[in-house]
């Protein structure tokens, strides 16, 4: 039988960069198979091109055995191949119907389509559990319910080639269970599925086959059965993968910051965070564990004077943070700072950088105040000096403090953030996805840096959706589902099954 | 290796002129459609406005206006802020020196009746900018809309208050009563003959001090480092503990003050009364200037120049060519704000294409 | 005498509307699809004019109406180009289309009429209005005769299309494929453009549209209203129709309840001039001819927290991934 998709020596370069070299593997039809490799080893840029939104410079690509151009998102639709994408393609103040209507619609008038095509959703839904009401709108529906519409508007359009891209970085445990019942269901009925993910124990949980990209190249391709978790996160990752980093020994110093009692509420109504408590001692990192999107971003916001919590206290090094006689948090994050609070935020681009100012300036964002001469002006000398230094200390590449930061690597733009806040002294640091969008090179290299600033007695809190990362790095492990703690342990009690289970909203007994 | 971003002095030198000399080329096609020649236009212009030392005095003149309303913008943009208010800024900025000096222009020596007169007109023209600021930071509404409605509302008021209550008894002409000689900026020409018997006064040496005290504002203190992150992410200026809404209301004011302090040019330097649509245009000329120099002080400069001269030659052009009357000017105003401002990078990748061209 | 006042105010205010109806619409389409169109004071302003200027020249107003259909499709494209193409600044673009408008209307003018700026009258080539049948017999008859012979009918062939476009606007943008689409561009790019839409196509054809409906705009200004164009003849128009927009939250049939309203005080503005009200006696013009501008802000100062703008509005669309 003729493998659904083959790729023969892809490649495709985005101006310097050479995102896939020569790239040689087949899917075998009626399998699932997984596509798995680390930020930047080419797997999304491979499943574009298979879905026409790219084109590739060289190689060939074969559909069922013959050779395919696929020049446009709708010849691939055409062709039976659909893609679900990690950030969901949906309009939110539309049905469901409108949104799988949207670019099949039949003819100029929609209401010729609309019956039939809620009738066959509603079939769909039956065959394959999908659970979905067609007449429902978008943006009352859950994440995992959002992401079935997203299959559901790939089966409609008959794909028998699905792509799902990295699909449960936003699920939680039982969600994601749900998912890989819906793709085994496909699997029986002869559809292939090509699942992208860079979490090794789902590859080993649902998969037939794998394929390891890395640099843009095939790092490896075995049958699942055949492979092991070490064995593909090598291959991921091209040398042995990091051991734990040195640390002092567990030594917490006094409170630094409690929270209590702390909720959030949001302009409808929703309760965002309840009953957040919670402390952090000097010299020791707690991490916050969680699926995205389950009240970790609102909490840093807080905590980081971004955004005013609905109730509750927050108490740094004894004296309440100034909540209270607030109407807004305009300013607050400056009072923060003075305070002793320093903060790496999660979305970098969004909040910590300002994408054209260079480097220099960018090292004494949120410090603008603190480096004026006698006539109130910049010091530029001191400025410099300071940033030479901390480009050195913190290697960041290349060391040319007047390049626009936006032209660094997200690596070289986190280690910038990092290193000025570090440089500020902070008694706390508040700490989010600090290496989302960074290559392994530089995350070891961060990690390195937090739990330097641990030892030195700094208290940290991280924020984090790499359970990796938070076994790498914590002292004491806080789980959060729905705005609520589920779970408190230490890192000794490190339990992924247990963890997984609080994520997913189970509440420790 | 290939240059993906276009070095500096590209960016900041080489496209705004391919933008400039577009705009001027749709300009000359429209007047050879006119029937008129566009060199021998472009030649009565230079000689007007460059060559002819009284010309050129007079655009040094008609420039001291446009360097505060050129910077009035400037400022707004910086702060992201679209400010398309500056005409009634001015305008109101206007009465704010007219009243001062109509109360004691007899009584006070000029000492300090002009320094009155400017600060008068300042704090008027920033009233004028505050509730657009005001509302956008607090309601998020939007500013451009905002604005262009105060114009209106102004030149309504304005005309009110002007024909209502400022014609002296008697006369015909929509405007206020002459302010005393006292009250005059002092003229250059009387300290340098050979400028010409014109209206070029000392607001071209104060519009110059602003033009610095704007550079090294921007450029070297932190209160003008956080007006810009404002302007270029507002999420991340929060982050850095800028306090947003007050940002954008001191930056609406200072922005509307500026345009104010255009007006001292306009009267105090020319008219030395009050008349009805006295700003004729400044402050939309503002924006162009604000486009066509980036923000940049020595971009102002010469753009405020370069409209000076367009006025100025555009005056003589117009009584030499009837088919080019003045609000032709007007019509290459919007050219250079598209070609300048909506269009800036057009010429980018076949820039960056040469360079590339070149380095091999 | 109140009764007859009223009934003028409601006539005029239906005469009043179909200006910012047209340019509501535009922007409307515009909008919805993405794009911020502040350009269409300027194209109100060129269609006036040239719709003016050709009907006169060739003495028939359709003529005219076409010759503005055409220049106003112009600017519009060239607006496109600037905005989705070149993916500039689309207020800048806008506001660079009115300035330059205002000044080239009237050179233009002023190269062919010799006028100071403007149009000669258009006389006998302006459009009749529309007698609806039967008129005649029901004239004497009290309050239907007014009713059947000066609100329903009596109307120029503007004002009636401005009024069937609330149904055939709102059928295209909810019930047709293109409005689907169109919304979708406006809201979600990125969806659109998965699921096989062309978003810089509809954007396009968005922009076409809002070119041809402004054109209406500015012909029933000159054509229409007053006979000939006057320079800078829309005064705001264009804005007030934008904040229509805001104030009907870019939904069609509240767009044109907008539009009524500020039809109905600027007709409320000219009955109220010349006129001794109680307590502050007589309101000069220059204060009654603020009333749109200030409920302007008063509408965008109240309503902005609870209208919500199409999600991509004014965000060029790059392919990212």
């Amino acid at each position: 039988m003729q493998p659904a998709v083959e790729f023969r020596n892809i490649s495709k370069a985005f101006g310097a960069v050479q995102a896939n070299a020569d790239v040689s593997f087949s899917i075998a039809k009626g399998s699932i198979h997984g596509v798995i490799g680390e930020n930047g080893a080419g797997k999304s840029t491979l499943m574009s091109i298979l879905y026409g939104y790219y084109n590739a410079d060289s190689g060939q690509l074969l559909i069922d055995g013959e050779e395919r151009q696929i020049r446009t998102s709708q010849e691939a639709i055409a062709m039976g191949i659909g893609m679900v994408h990690q950030h969901f393609m949906l309009v939110e103040n539309m049905t469901v119907l409108d949104n799988v209507m949207l670019g099949t619609e039949g003819g100029f008038k929609l209401a010729a389509k609309r019956k039939d095509t809620e009738a066959k959703l509603r079939e769909i839904c039956a065959r394959y559990r999908l659970d979905v009401d067609p007449l429902a709108t978008i943006h009352d529906l859950s994440v995992g319910a959002q992401q079935r519409v997203e299959i559901l508007k790939q089966i409609y359009r008959s794909a028998e080639i699905l792509i799902l891209d990295e699909p449960t970085a936003v699920l939680t445990a039982q969600e994601t269970a749900s998912l890989f019942e819906i793709l085994r269901l496909f699997k029986e009925q002869g559809k292939t599925i090509i699942l992208i993910t860079h979490k090794l124990g789902e590859i080993m949980e649902i998969t037939d086959q794998v394929t390891v990209m890395r640099a843009g190249r095939v790092a490896g391709a075995v049958a699942t059965r055949d492979t092991s978790k070490e064995q593909l996160a090598n291959m991921m990752v091209g040398r042995p993968i990091e051991g734990n980093l040195p640390r002092k020994p567990f030594n917490p110093g006094a409170p630094v910051l409690k929270v209590s009692g702390l909720q959030l509420q949001d302009k409808h109504g929703v309760k965002l965070l309840s009953d957040i408590d919670l402390t952090v001692r000097a010299g020791e990192i707690v991490a916050i564990a969680g699926v995205s999107g389950n009240g970790q971003s609102e909490l840093m916001e807080i905590l980081s004077g971004m955004r005013l919590p609905s109730s509750g206290k927050v108490e740094f090094l004894g004296t309440e943070l100034p909540f209270a006689r607030r109407a807004n948090a305009d300013g607050l994050p400056a009072e923060f700072r003075a305070l002793g609070i320093g903060h790496v935020p999660e979305d970098r681009l969004r909040d910590g950088v300002i994408k054209d100012f260079t480097v220099m300036q960018n090292t004494v964002f949120g410090y603008q105040d603190r480096v004026k001469n006698k006539a109130g002006l910049f010091d530029f000398k001191a400025i410099a000096d300071r940033c030479a230094h901390l480009l050195e200390a913190f290697d960041v590449r290349p060391k040319n403090p007047d390049l626009r930061i936006g032209l660094l690597s997200g690596g070289n733009q986190q280690k910038v953030v990092i290193a000025r806040e570090v440089s500020a002294a902070p008694k706390l640091m508040l700490v989010g996805q600090p290496t989302r969008g960074v290559d392994i090179g530089t995350i070891e290299s961060i990690h390195t840096q937090l739990l330097r600033l641990r030892d030195e007695g700094v208290a940290i809190l991280l924020v984090s959706t790499e359970l990796e990362e938070v076994r790498a790095l914590a002292d004491r492990i806080v789980v959060v589902s729905s705005g609520r703690v589920t779970g408190e342990l230490n890192i000794d009690e490190f339990d992924t099954t247990r963890i997984g289970l609080l994520m997913g909203g189970m509440h420790k007994h | 290796m290939k240059t993906t971003e276009l070095p500096r002095w590209a960016s900041g030198f080489v496209l705004p002129i391919l933008n400039l000399l577009s705009a001027l080329l749709v300009a000359a096609l429209v007047i050879h459609l006119l029937g008129e020649s566009p060199v021998e236009s472009l030649q009565i212009l230079i000689n007007s406005a460059v060559i002819n030392p009284e010309g050129l005095s007079y655009t040094l003149f008609y420039a001291s206006t446009f360097i505060f309303t050129g910077l009035a913008v400037s400022v707004a943009m910086k702060a992201g802020l679209f400010n398309i208010g500056a005409e009634g800024q001015m305008y109101l900025g206007g009465l704010g020196l007219t009243l001062a000096m109509l109360s004691f222009d007899a009584t006070l020596s000029p000492w300090l009746l002009i320094p009155l007169a400017m600060v008068a007109s300042a704090v008027f023209g920033a009233g004028w900018a505050f509730l657009p600021g005001y509302l956008q930071a607090r309601r998020g509404s939007h500013v451009v809309v905002t604005t262009i409605m105060f114009n209106f509302i102004a030149a309504n008021l304005m005309n009110w208050i002007i024909v209502g209550f400022l014609i002296p008894e008697g006369d015909q002409n929509p405007a206020s009563r002459p302010f005393s000689e006292a009250a005059a900026m002092p003229r250059l020409f009387d300290w340098f003959p050979a400028l010409g018997d014109t209206p070029l006064n000392i607001s071209f040496l104060i519009a110059i001090l602003a033009l610095v005290i704007y550079g090294v504002v921007m450029s070297r203190s932190s209160w003008g480092y956080k007006l810009q992150a404002t302007g270029l992410n507002q999420h991340a200026a929060h982050y850095a503990g800028v306090r947003i809404s007050r940002m954008i209301v001191v930056a609406m004011l200072i922005s509307g003050a500026l345009a104010g302090l255009a007006a001292v040019n306009s009267i105090m330097g020319s008219t030395h009364y009050l008349s009805l649509n006295f700003p004729a245009g400044a402050g939309f000329i503002g924006i162009a200037i604000a486009l066509m120099g980036r923000q940049n002080p020595v971009g102002i400069f010469l753009s405020s120049v370069l409209f000076g001269a367009l006025i100025q030659g555009g005056f003589d052009l117009s009584l030499e060519k009837p088919n080019i009357p003045q609000e032709t000017f007007i019509f290459i105003q919007g050219l250079i704000i598209l070609f300048c401002g909506a269009m800036e990078n057009m010429y980018a990748p076949a820039v960056l294409k040469l360079i590339n061209a070149r380095k091999r | 005498m109140e009764d007859f006042q009223f009934a003028s105010i409601i006539v005029s205010t239906i005469r009043n509307a179909p200006v910012l109806i047209f340019a509501a619409m535009a922007g409307l389409f515009a909008e919805r699809s993405g794009v911020v169109d502040i350009g269409l004071e300027g194209k109100i302003l060129a269609s006036a004019f040239v719709s003016a200027g050709v009907a006169y020249t060739w003495q028939d107003p359709w003529i005219g109406i076409a010759a503005g259909i055409l220049v106003s499709v112009a600017l519009a494209m060239v607006q496109a180009f600037v905005s989705i193409t070149q993916k500039g600044n689309q207020l800048v673009a806008g506001i660079a289309i009115n300035i330059a408008m205002s000044g080239l209307t009237f050179v233009v003018a002023q190269y062919f009429f010799q006028q100071g700026g403007r149009t000669p009258d258009l006389g006998e080539a302006r459009l009749t209005d529309v007698v609806l049948p039967g008129t005649a017999l029901v004239a004497d008859v009290p309050f239907l005769g007014w009713f059947y012979g000066h609100l329903i009918g009596g109307h120029s062939v503007l004002v009636y299309l401005a009024f069937l476009l609330l149904p055939v606007v709102h059928w295209t943008l909810f019930h047709s494929r293109f409005g689907l689409r169109l919304r979708a561009c406006g809201e979600n790019p990125h969806a659109a453009d998965a699921a096989g839409v062309s978003v810089q196509r509809t954007r396009y054809i968005a922009m076409l549209i809002a070119g041809v409906l402004c054109s209406f705009s500015g012909a029933y200004l000159s054509v229409v209203q007053s006979g000939f164009f006057l320079r800078d003849m829309s005064a705001g128009a264009g804005y007030l129709a934008l904040t229509a927009l805001v104030f009907g939250n870019w939904r069609p049939i509240y767009t044109v309840l907008g539009c009524l309203m500020f039809g109905f005080f600027q007709a409320v503005q000219i009955q109220i001039e010349g006129v001794d009200l109680p307590v502050v006696g007589r309101i000069p013009g220059s204060l009654i001819q603020m009333i749109p501008y200030v409920v302007t802000v008063i509408v965008l100062a109240g309503l902005m927290a609870k209208s919500v703008a199409p999600k991509a509005l004014g965000k060029p669309f790059v392919k990212s991934r």
